[in-house]
């Protein structure tokens, strides 16, 4: 038992750190540290900045530009960048498809597409759910039919992410209605300027726009731009979904959380103290501290597991429901810390010189509405738990 | 980074996990942990021999252990076989024997049984509203005050008291037949006593103890942290083998996804619950180890009794018997948390740290 890192690994932490506090803009970290919304142009400035020292693409084999990290190695990166607030690297196209090209896609897929994720030449989303698709996502009823060299592409897609930035979509199509619901999907690459593609934002419950819908309509896209075989499309589904498993827990996220939870609570004054000095608000962040504590072990844990075995296994599923539970408690700490004044709508306070609140709160309540999506993204918390009734309980 | 035991402890691990399984089963747990003594001394002489109390201690004590990992390893063992056989005391003397420097040869080959008598009735866990007395009388001094919750004092035979001295905490042996003792078993197994102090002669180990007291605590409580790990593991898997096999409806009940996700809660919160005891084991000789220990304690205690309440309700009457093993689980995974500090108790340590830093 050895909890620590290695020389090695310390010395690659500080690396990472060093390079964090010398590249990341003042500006962009500002932006996340304050939760403003990021832009398009944030996003892409810090891929190009990281894209420069060969750290953007995190999970891609080296053959392919990436930095050939070990798992721990990928952790110490992820949990450098949320300490320094930098943004989160957007995955769809170097998290997502990345791996699902290198693992399953052609030499010439590899090629053309690849280098374009790493430039920032585009800019991909995700077309997975569907309105009558969502933790039930085989039952997806987009179709794709052959007619000659092209598919052609009737459904809608929806919970599309930062799909109002990007230009191309993968998208999970059913290619024969007639085989089995698992069996008849096949994964497809789609431009997002062919006619009869419409994207329309979806507003989400604080006010946002994160999320679209997006409707096919007569879609006709080349039959070269299917990955892997046709109707094979789940087996890519189920790789990526492992693949989304890395940093599944959120630690640095949360850890990010919890220091903004105690700052606040040092600075809000409530009946004549420091609110973390009201044993009920401190015993709240005490308890949110000791789960997030035993997370990191966890989540250490299994990213040791992970390491000796090549692989992330069913265990992760753990670190998501927990992971998000505890990430949520903190964002509800950090709101309800600001008690009454949580309440004006962000930017609804159209005279700067009057303040509610320290700085940087403003968007507490939105954040902390905009943040119940996790424990429903990417598997829901209640589909983990079947998918660990399954594999661990064996039940 | 390393979450394998070494060679060693997995050694250990595995022929004390053996031999309580083959001799120490809960059936023949509850014959001798519901009376007194409480414990089997026959078994304990066997135990000593296969290692677990020199495991306790570091080498320069005369052991081969004394971390954290060491006491986890030990107490995880324990609490699977649900043993009640009086180590706690054990452990918690031998940190305090270590820092003193005193001989414990006796400890650890088993030969002499030790207990810790650190809280009172109005002060069960805090350190510093001891009310118990010392004062010096000849060449030594003696001990008046009555000492509570004693585990392993119905069958010690030393104590380690904990008596103020000019203002101070500070930490004495006591001699268990110069004191009045009054042993009793426990609603969850195992025995402790009252100890009572009348003028009792005692020899000052340590004028100024907080701080190895302290540690001793910390010790303990991490201690009971592993053994609540190694209790939790078994009546969660036993609760999943009658899922399984328990039919209602025409269906094993653990296809109702209802029990389902309830079985997965148990085991979220004993993956967190070895996290954060190996999180407080590998600290317990640092600098935050009250801190650490203090978390572990206090998530444990929220653990174990979900997982306690959990297994008896998913089992149904079944587990309100006093025949079925989980009960005896269930009953000792509850009552452990007033041990050594409950979770209150140790969430007011770590609040103390929020506002300390």
């Amino acid at each position: 038992m050895d909890l620590s890192f290695s020389p090695e690994e310390i010395a690659f932490r500080d690396e990472v750190r060093t390079y964090l506090a010398e590249n990341l803009p003042k500006r962009i970290s500002d932006a996340v540290r304050n939760g403003t919304e990021q832009t398009k142009e944030m996003a892409e400035e810090w891929h190009a900045i990281l894209n420069r020292k060969g750290w953007l693409a995190t999970t891609w084999g080296v053959e392919f530009g990436g930095p050939g990290w070990t798992p721990v190695q990928k952790h110490i990166f992820e949990e450098e960048c949320c300490r320094a607030y930098a943004p989160r690297i957007v995955p769809f196209g170097l998290n997502m498809l990345g791996p699902v090209l290198q693992a399953f896609g052609t030499k010439e897929q590899q090629d053309t597409i690849l280098p374009r994720i790493l430039d920032g030449t585009d800019w991909w989303c995700q077309g997975y759910s569907e309105p009558g698709a969502g933790s039930d996502l085989a039952s997806l009823k987009t179709r794709a039919v052959r007619d000659g060299d092209h598919y052609v592409i009737n459904g809608q897609k929806t919970w599309t992410t930062l799909g109002q930035h990007a230009n191309k979509i993968f998208c999970l199509c059913r290619t024969d209605p007639e085989a089995k619901q698992q069996e008849g999907i096949s994964f497809i690459l789609v431009d997002l300027d062919t006619p009869g593609i419409e994207m329309r934002p979806i507003k989400l419950i604080e006010g946002g726009h994160e999320v679209n819908e997006v409707f096919f309509t007569d879609v006709r896209v080349p039959v070269s731009n299917l990955v892997g075989e046709e109707n094979k499309g789940w087996t890519i589904a189920k790789f990526l979904l492992t693949h989304e498993r890395t940093g599944i827990a959120g630690v640095g996220f949360s850890m990010q959380s919890l220091e903004e939870v105690k700052a606040l609570a040092r600075k809000v004054r409530r009946g004549g103290r420091p609110l973390i000095e009201d044993p009920l608000f401190a015993a709240r962040i005490a308890r949110a501290e000791i789960d997030l504590e035993a997370m990191k072990i966890t989540n250490l844990r299994m990213l040791f597991k992970a390491q000796q075995q090549g692989a992330p296994g069913p265990e992760t599923s753990i670190l998501k429901i927990k992971g998000t539970v505890i990430h949520q408690e903190l964002k509800d700490l950090a709101r309800r810390a600001l008690g009454p004044v949580a309440a004006p709508f962000p930017g609804s306070m159209t005279d700067g010189n009057i303040m509610f609140g320290p700085e940087g709160t403003s968007n507490n309540a939105a954040r902390y509405f905009n943040n119940r999506k996790t424990s429903i993204f990417g598997g829901s918390n209640e589909i983990q738990r079947n998918i660990l009734t399954k594999t661990m309980l064996e039940l | 980074m390393d979450f394998n035991l070494t060679e060693d402890r997995r050694m250990l691990q595995d022929s004390l996990t053996r031999y309580l399984g083959d001799k120490y089963p809960v059936d023949h747990r509850n014959k001798v942990a519901y009376a007194l003594p409480c414990h089997d001394p026959a078994k304990w002489e066997e135990l000593a021999e296969l290692g677990a109390l020199f495991a306790l201690a570091p080498e320069d004590a005369g052991g081969f252990g004394g971390t954290g990992f060491d006491i986890m390893v030990v107490f995880e063992a324990l609490g699977r076989a649900l043993n009640p056989e009086p180590m706690l005391g054990a452990a918690m003397a031998s940190r305090l024997l270590t820092k003193v420097g005193a001989d414990q040869e006796g400890l650890l080959s088993g030969a002499v049984k030790y207990a810790v008598a650190v809280g009172e009735v109005e002060a069960p866990y805090e350190l510093d509203q001891i009310a118990c007395t010392a004062t010096a009388k000849g060449d030594g001094h003696v001990l008046s005050g009555r000492k509570s919750s004693v585990y392993g004092g119905q069958a010690a035979d030393v104590i380690l008291v904990a008596a103020m001295l000019d203002g101070k905490p500070a930490l004495f042996q006591v001699q268990a037949s110069d004191a009045q003792i009054a042993g009793y078993p426990m609603m969850d197994g195992g025995g402790a006593a009252e100890v009572l102090l009348d003028d009792t002669p005692a020899t000052l180990l340590l004028a100024d103890a907080a701080e190895a007291l302290t540690d001793a605590l910390n010790a303990g409580a991490l201690a009971l942290c592993a053994e609540a790990v190694g209790a939790m593991e078994v009546t969660h898997a036993t609760t999943l083998d009658y899922l399984r096999t328990r039919k209602q409806f025409g269906v094993p009940i653990g296809k109702f996804q209802v029990l389902q996700h309830r079985a997965v809660d148990m085991l979220t919160e004993i993956e967190q619950s070895r996290s954060i005891t190996i999180k407080a084991a590998a600290e317990l000789d640092g600098p935050d180890a009250s801190r650490f220990v203090s978390m572990a304690k206090n998530l444990i205690g929220r653990a174990a009794r979900l997982v306690a309440e959990e297994a008896i309700q998913m089992h149904g009457g079944i587990a309100m018997t006093w025949e079925y093993p989980i009960s005896h689980y269930a009953k000792r995974l509850v009552m452990l948390d007033a041990q050594l500090g409950d979770t209150d108790y140790h969430l007011s340590r770590v609040m103390a740290g929020l506002r300390a830093a």
